[in-house]
């Protein structure tokens, strides 16, 4: 019997497509994988009147989709999606499998590793291929202060959860010729034991600050929400935005729409001053593309504080003020 | 009454931990331990639910034995009765072994729960992967990240919001849910709840032989993955370092760098006189 062709699946999540793409990054981190395995690119779309999406990920660089459309599954469910996708897994067997680390992705991949019964690293900011073939996944731990490197040594499939923004994707290309394997839905599928009762979709959020060429980013350092606010003045006199990390946010010092770091919030200033802020990757990984960088922060040591072009060893707030004052000062002029 | 169960984790306070290379697990010991951030909101949300609703709260944790801590600080809060899942086997688990391990315990010690809370993730591995992989271990219905929870009769309402869609759901008990931080803030445990907590005698301890499992199924041996190694991030960059006082570090920055900042922003910032 001829040997089955290895193959890396990457799960179509299409829902969010216009603010998160991270399906089509991941066909694109695992077309350079399949290279170093032998493996073919395959994607997998379940939903109802998805030939879109379809013919995006043959273009986005899948060779093969596995299609399941059906009115039924017009809605994402997790029971219904974890039983569709563990059937189809077991039919063909693939070797490793890619989902985009969505809200989505984060709550159906943990279930079907389970019931899989494979490994599952969650949230990976890397993949690589070792000399023995296996997948390298690395993932944050310890708040982002730290990475690891995680491999499945024998369980197949390999899985792993990747944050969106991590991977680049390869422009489309609408020659490009792709397999489409029609997979019918299964009439025994358990019924679903998760209502849904409304899903109303959110107003995507402004894209300023992801424009801004300035942004003034404030961290848990600021001190308090008093201090945290001139921030605003000095991205105000600076012609910027302001940005902040995930505790201010929590601890409303700041509006939810200024979260840097997570998913769709990558910012891409010409200049960032960031204050307080420790540089958790969680964090960093919105600001790759930011040009010259600034930060304050007591401790020299903050990871923030190694990425920056200029670091200021002081708090954070007191040079926030004196910053606001010598501006107002020379443009004044 | 509802019978729940609040699963929580001990993690370290700091974030520079130890760990060791040839397992490549972490040497918990040498560090101080809290109860994970969002396992604290999933028991606020189990707490908010008892009270308007009367029922029966059991703290579980699976860990070694210093994270009995954390179960005491759960009584102090207002839970009923706890349950420490402890065995050297269990050392290094991955959320794979965890699971199993915490479904087998919950079979065995509380098998009449109505509703399992966990929290959304834990600080130090943050995968969020093991509330979603009890439920199915279990096989119970779970939805993850939830932020405003309604019981009506055997049925769990919930709030959520996933990817960029505001959600109503609901499923019919039991059930698990993840709890969203930020939504239930939690409370502060009374001086008094904590002595009381403190002095209340030894707390049900099990390992691997009470839950009838194996080595093979538990701990690094019964883990899908293994940590090749834990590195830090940071490439340091060749940059300048301004300290001193404030106002004198502003001064040198915008005269140092006023064609980068003064370009952007189109004004000369060249000191005046
Ligand atoms: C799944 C997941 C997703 C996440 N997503 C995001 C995300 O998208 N965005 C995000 O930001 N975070 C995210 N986080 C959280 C992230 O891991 C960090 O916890 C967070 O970025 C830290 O924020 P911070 O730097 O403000 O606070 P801290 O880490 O507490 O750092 C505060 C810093 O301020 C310094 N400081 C203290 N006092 C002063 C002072 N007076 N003057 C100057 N400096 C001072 C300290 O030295 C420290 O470096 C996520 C975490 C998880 C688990
Ligand atoms: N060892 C453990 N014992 C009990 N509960 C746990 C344990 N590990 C994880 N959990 C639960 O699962 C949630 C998510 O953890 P994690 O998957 O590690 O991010 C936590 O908030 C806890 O509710």
């Amino acid at each position: 019997m001829a040997q089955k062709r290895r193959s890396i699946w990457v799960f179509g999540d299409y829902r969010n497509y216009f603010q998160n793409r991270v399906t089509l990054q991941l066909l694109s981190r695992a077309t350079d994988l399949a290279k170093k395995i032998d493996a073919e690119v395959c994607a997998t779309v379940f939903g109802h009147e998805v030939d879109e999406w379809v013919g995006e990920y043959i273009a986005h660089g899948a060779s093969k989709v596995y299609v399941c459309d059906n009115p039924k599954l017009k809605y994402y469910s997790t029971d219904t999606y974890v039983a569709l996708m563990e059937r189809i897994v077991s039919q063909y067997g693939p070797e490793i499998i890619l989902v985009g680390a969505t809200s989505f992705g984060r709550e159906f991949t943990p279930r079907l590793a389970k019931r899989l019964k494979t490994g599952l690293t969650a949230d990976c900011v890397g993949l690589d291929i070792n000399d023995e073939g296996l997948l390298v996944q690395t993932a944050p731990a310890f708040g982002g202060s730290l990475l690891t490197r995680i491999i499945t040594p024998e369980k197949r499939p390999q899985m792993a959860t990747v944050r969106p923004g991590v991977f680049q994707e390869i422009p489309h290309n609408y020659q490009a010729k792709g397999e489409i394997v029609n997979v019918p839905l299964p009439g025994d599928l358990p019924r679903d034991r998760v209502r849904l009762l409304s899903s109303e979709r959110q107003p995507a959020r402004e894209q300023k600050l992801g424009e801004a060429p300035v942004v003034v980013c404030g961290g848990r350092g600021m001190g308090s929400k008093a201090r945290f606010k001139n921030l605003y003045e000095l991205a105000r006199v600076l012609g910027g935005e302001v940005g902040a990390t995930r505790p201010v946010v929590y601890a409303k010092w700041a509006d939810e729409d200024a979260l840097v770091g997570q998913a769709d919030r990558h910012i891409s200033p010409k200049v960032l001053f960031s204050f307080g802020v420790s540089g958790a990757i969680q964090h960093t990984a919105g600001i790759k593309n930011a040009g010259f960088i600034i930060a304050v922060n007591k401790n020299p040591n903050a990871a923030m504080m190694k990425m920056a072009d200029v670091a200021i060893v002081a708090d954070a707030s007191q040079v926030c003020t004196a910053l606001i004052r010598e501006l107002k000062k020379r443009i004044r002029t | 009454m509802l019978k729940m169960i609040v699963c929580m984790k001990q993690v370290p306070m700091v974030s520079d931990l130890p760990w060791d290379p040839v397992t490549g697990t972490l040497t918990r010991d040498a560090a101080e331990g809290m109860m994970n951030p969002a396992c604290k909101h999933a028991l606020e949300a189990a707490l908010e639910l008892k009270e308007r609703h009367g029922g029966h709260i059991t703290a579980i944790t699976m860990g070694p034995p210093m994270a009995e801590e954390i179960l005491r600080e759960a009584i102090a809060l207002g839970a009923d009765r706890c349950l420490m899942v402890s065995d050297r086997k269990m050392a290094g688990a991955d959320t794979l072994a965890t699971s199993f391990t915490l479904a087998r315990a919950i079979e065995i010690f509380c098998p009449d729960f109505d509703l399992i809370l966990c929290g959304c993730h834990t600080s130090d591995s943050e995968t969020a992967q093991v509330g979603p992989q009890l439920s199915e271990e279990l096989n119970i219905p779970s939805i993850a990240v939830v932020e405003d929870l309604e019981l009506h009769g055997n049925t769990l309402r919930v709030k959520r919001v996933s990817d960029n869609f505001l959600e109503t759901l609901e499923m019919d008990l039991p059930g698990l849910v993840t709890v969203a931080t930020g939504f239930h803030v939690p409370r502060y445990a009374s001086m008094a709840g904590l002595h009381d907590a403190f002095r209340e005698p030894g707390i049900l301890t099990v390992g691997a032989h009470d839950l009838g499992v194996s080595e093979s199924v538990v701990g690094l041996k019964g883990s899908a993955t293994r940590i090749v190694d834990i590195f830090s991030p940071v490439a340091k960059k060749e940059n300048i370092v301004l300290k001193g006082a404030p106002k004198k570090i502003v001064e040198e920055l915008l005269d140092r760098f006023d064609d980068k900042i003064g370009s952007l922003i189109r004004k000369d910032l060249k000191a005046v006189g």
